[in-house]
């Protein structure tokens, strides 16, 4: 600071040092007296600033190195404001936190025709990068003189890049949120799809839009109940169904029998909601929750816990089925005669329709009528999608619907409906209303008393009956006490009445049957023939297959840990009398 | 160097020899690094605002070149050239800034600007180096002339810029105002009992400022209590430096200039912290300083009275100006908006400067025997 240490007296200016001034600059004593209170206090001034600015400088090392290595470990760095942090749409993810749906940041391509120098070459590059665009059609788009055009939205990072690296004026892009489904096709009818602008248009994605699109609930996702391994198990062998027995569709569901929740739901054929356009319509049907169908002999279940819950029968009691059924212009058979007296038990596992609807007539249409209503089948079921079926329930309910609803015909429901009542059935007579959203862990379950936990004992029994000698024999796992009912209706044609090669086949199974967890449901729409089923198309040789092919699949994922099913105690557990006839009963049962 | 002969006598050429190159070197340096800092700054700014990203860049440039003409044009002008030309703009720029009050453009809750043909004007920057130079004169002709009533000239004038000043109003001005004022009111000879004494009024004065004005406190207590209330400039400011630490960030990979409002104007040191770090705000800091103590040093060699006070009255606005804007970005002192002299965009600070500026240079330029002029 050489510049600053200059005392006043190393250049004394008094008058006596400079004789030869002119005597304008001659200063009196006052004035010289005050030039020297000046300069000393320039000094006092100038040093103050000194100090300042060291103090400054002291202050900048501090918090540009000290406060760095503070701010550095702790992790802060100041970033920029991202433009939208917040996604315009909550993410979806299965019971395990797998993603379903998510909204992703891409790049749309568009154009200032104003400002394109050269379109011809602009368009010949672009399409270069962008094989899919139609070279004529964006060298017209850029010919145009207008201020703004698009030319592709939604690229790929990749193309993104790709068509920046052009550098060519007048191009730009436009950023945008896309809703993207990264498990494809897998739970497309669950999850449903949106529009261009985001807005849910079916399936979970309309049925909770408002809630999806609120931006106060920030980064939490939206919970389902389904999980998407098991959902992949099922889809991969519905899809194998469909493709062995050339059927047009599949539907199936899996369904946790004491929450109501539902572990899987397939609708077959599906479409990827990322590009729900590029497949046709029809395969948005979502056919376990929209479609109704007469369930034909898998409602025998619900026909058979109706008796024994009301009391009408025992289960040592029974009908005489030796006869077909006339009743007005209808004559109602079985398809396997035994042309003899059937006890209860018997009567479910041959699924005699003679029997069925004789126990069905002594609960009476009013009866009847009261048991459908409290499982549910009569009203609109309700879950969280906007895709749901009203059951056709008849007009005039009597003797004659009374007995052909016994055994599933006369009464369409949705199979979501069925698999919420056969879990009722099986699991100590609770029907809980079935879900596909998460519930917290610390809210109760709601649930409704509908039959007796003995008939419910009993009911678990036969169909555990069905599977190990009765028609659902190719349902069998090993080791996971499986039971479950077959049902084979023909669909009514076109000019009305029932079209015999139009099959719609359902097995409806639950697992383990000592003590049931799940339901599983699988349903194959107009399954034809095969030289492996002989020519047969009924349920017991697709539907039941499936479905066991399916549960042996899922039950490891889902922690069923399987048993001997040779041990006493569960011998005793399954055990079902058969009043004349000791256990087991014929080992041949045809289809249904 | 050497254009210049040490013969030649014309205007410029004794200009050449007698100004102190070394301060013009280290203003141009300013100059430099202020247009360095507005492009980096400004353009996040400015496409923040909606502006195109050169709007700040381009209104500086246009700026500058009439800045540095004014700067060399006034430091051509004698001592009394000097002091005639800071009377004339002083009251010309007192009338527009009284007209503030009437015709102003009411920016942020303050009436500072008056919008002239397009360019918005803030008086109030033109008063602040004129009023030094008079308030200077006012105090050397009291000393000089016997029975002038100079120190009571300068205290009115003073009342009456102080009175504008809090109309429109304008804290920070004042403040620097009546620190310049004040520190040449001490450097011309006020008793030490009254420099105590008016060193606790402008205590009472900020106290004053505290609680007549809401946006006053309102910083004083985010300064005092960074906790309680939300002070979102500076602790991004202060997260700049963190992360340029010594050599920077590099250039344009800062990130505050994108969140602050201010980043091109009170906080580009912020920004020159982030993308330079701290060698750069070492060069800005040792540069005001330079400046300030070499004009100081050269006051010295003064005989002058008139030139001493009016120098060190310019060159304590200058100085108290920098000190003010680094310390506000340093967390130093409560949020004020203070332009950083020559790096801060604004066009009317900068002209202002430049006058200011241009005052110094002509005063300290050499002048044999320092005399000459009555």
């Amino acid at each position: 600071m050489a510049w600053f240490r200059r005392k006043p007296q190393s250049k004394p200016c008094t008058p006596a040092d400079m004789p030869g001034a002119s005597p304008l600059v001659r200063m009196d004593g006052a004035a010289k007296s005050a030039i020297e209170t000046g300069r000393n206090r320039i000094v006092v001034a100038g040093m103050l600033f000194a100090i300042v600015f060291v103090v400054l400088a002291g202050r900048l090392m501090e918090v540009t190195l000290l406060r760095g290595n503070d701010i550095a470990a702790r992790g802060v760095v100041i970033a920029p404001p991202p433009e939208q942090v917040v996604l315009d749409r909550q993410s979806i993810v299965d019971r395990n936190g797998v993603l379903l749906a998510t909204n992703l940041r891409t790049a749309s391509l568009f154009a200032e025709p104003k400002k394109i120098l050269n379109p011809d070459e602009a368009a010949a590059r672009l399409v270069q990068e962008l094989p899919d665009l139609s070279e004529a059609e964006v060298r017209a788009k850029l010919s145009t003189g207008k201020s703004f055009v698009w030319l592709k939205r939604n690229l790929t990072p990749r193309q993104h890049y790709a068509v920046n690296r052009l550098g060519i004026p007048g191009i730009g892009f436009q950023s945008e949120q896309r809703r993207v489904y990264p498990q494809g096709s897998l739970a497309a009818h669950v999850l449903g799809f949106t529009d261009v602008d985001g807005k849910g248009i079916s399936g979970i994605e309309q049925f909770f839009d408002e809630s999806l699109r609120d931006p106060a609930r920030g980064a939490e996702s939206l919970e389902l109940t389904i999980d998407t391994r098991v959902q992949h198990a099922m889809r991969d062998e519905l899809l194998r169904a469909v493709s062995d027995f050339n059927a047009i569709g599949a539907g199936g569901m899996v369904l946790d029998v004491e929450t109501g929740e539902v572990i899987a739901m397939v609708s077959l054929p599906d479409f990827d909601p990322t590009n729900p356009g590029d497949a046709p319509k029809e395969t948005r049907f979502n056919r376990v929750t929209l479609g109704v169908y007469e369930m034909g002999s898998t409602m025998k279940t619900l026909n058979t816990a109706m008796a024994l819950d009301s009391g009408t029968v025992k289960l040592s009691n029974g009908y005489d089925a030796s006869r077909p059924i006339q009743i007005s212009r209808f004559t109602i058979r079985d398809d396997h005669p035994k042309n003899r007296w059937l006890s209860v038990p018997e009567i479910f596992m041959y699924s005699s329709n003679i029997g069925s609807a004789k126990m069905a007539l002594d609960v009476g249409p009013a009866g009847q009528r009261a048991f459908m209503d409290k499982m549910g089948m009569l009203r609109r079921p309700v879950i969280e999608l906007p895709e749901v079926g009203a059951p056709l329930v008849p007009r005039n309910w009597k003797n004659i619907e009374t007995m052909t609803i016994a055994f599933g015909h006369g009464l369409s429901v949705t199979p979501l409906q069925l698999a919420v009542a056969t879990s009722a059935v099986v699991n100590g007579g609770v029907l809980h209303p079935p879900t596909l959203v998460k519930r917290p862990a610390d809210l109760p379950v709601p649930g409704v008393q509908v039959l007796s936990q003995q008939t419910s004992d009993i009911m678990r029994r036969l169909l555990h009956l069905v599977v190990e000698d009765g028609t659902g024999k190719k349902a069998t796992v090993d080791g996971y006490l499986v039971g479950g009912k077959t049902g084979t209706s023909e669909k009514v044609g076109d000019r009305g009445g029932y079209n015999r090669k139009a099959l719609f086949n359902t097995f409806i199974a639950a697992f383990p049957m000592n003590k049931p967890r799940y339901i599983v449901i699988g349903s194959i729409d107009e399954p034809k023939g095969t030289k492996a089923t002989y020519g047969y198309a009924t349920a017991g040789w697709n539907a039941a297959p499936a479905v066991g092919r399916i549960i042996a699949r899922i039950a490891p994922m889902l922690g069923i840990q399987p048993v001997d099913e040779e041990l006493p105690e569960i011998k005793q557990a399954m055990f079902v009398p058969i009043p004349g006839k000791p256990v087991p009963v014929e080992k041949k049962l045809a289809a249904y | 160097m050497s254009v210049l002969s040490r013969t030649d006598t014309s205007t410029v050429g004794r200009w050449w020899w007698t100004v102190d190159r070394w301060t013009i070197a280290a203003l141009a340096i300013l100059i430099g690094i202020g247009g360095v800092l507005t492009l980096a700054a400004s353009p996040a700014v400015a496409t923040r605002i909606g502006l195109t990203s050169l709007h700040f860049v381009l209104r500086q440039v246009v700026f500058l070149a009439p800045a540095v003409m004014i700067m060399f044009a006034v430091s051509l002008l004698s001592p009394r050239g000097i002091r005639r030309l800071a009377c004339i703009v002083f009251l010309g720029a007192l009338v527009l800034m009284a007209m503030t009050l009437i015709f102003g453009m009411e920016v942020k809750g303050a009436r500072r600007w008056l919008s002239i043909a397009g360019l918005s004007l803030q008086p109030s920057e033109f008063v602040k180096p004129t009023f030094a130079v008079v308030a200077a004169w006012m105090f050397a002709e009291a000393k000089k002339t016997q029975g002038f009533p100079g120190r009571l000239l300068s205290i009115g004038l003073y009342g009456l810029v102080m009175g504008i000043l809090l109309k429109q109003p304008d804290i920070g001005m004042a403040v620097v105002v009546t620190a310049v004022w004040f520190a040449q009111f001490f450097l011309a000879g006020l008793p030490i009992v009254l420099v105590a004494g008016l060193g606790v009024a402008a205590l009472g004065g900020i106290a004053g400022a505290y609680v007549m004005f809401p946006h006053v406190a309102a910083r004083i207590d985010k300064f005092r209590d960074p906790v309680g209330h939300e002070n979102y400039q500076i602790d991004r400011a202060m997260e700049a430096f963190a992360s340029g630490g010594l050599f920077g960030r590099g250039p344009g990979e800062g990130a505050v200039k994108s969140v602050l409002p201010d980043a091109h104007t009170d906080f580009i040191f912020a920004v020159a912290g982030e993308e330079y770090g701290l060698l750069l705000c070492l060069a800005i800091v040792s540069i005001f300083a330079f400046i300030v103590l070499r004009g100081f040093a050269r006051l010295l060699e003064d005989n002058d009275l008139f030139v001493v006070l009016a120098g060190g009255g310019l060159l304590t606005q200058f100085g108290l100006q920098a000190v003010i804007n680094i310390g506000v970005n340093l967390h130093l002192l409560p949020t004020k908006g203070m332009t950083l002299p020559f790096i801060s965009y604004g066009g009317s600070s900068l002209l202002a400067l430049a006058l200011g500026m241009g005052m110094l240079l002509g005063l300290t330029r050499s002048r044999p025997q320092n005399g000459g002029r009555t």
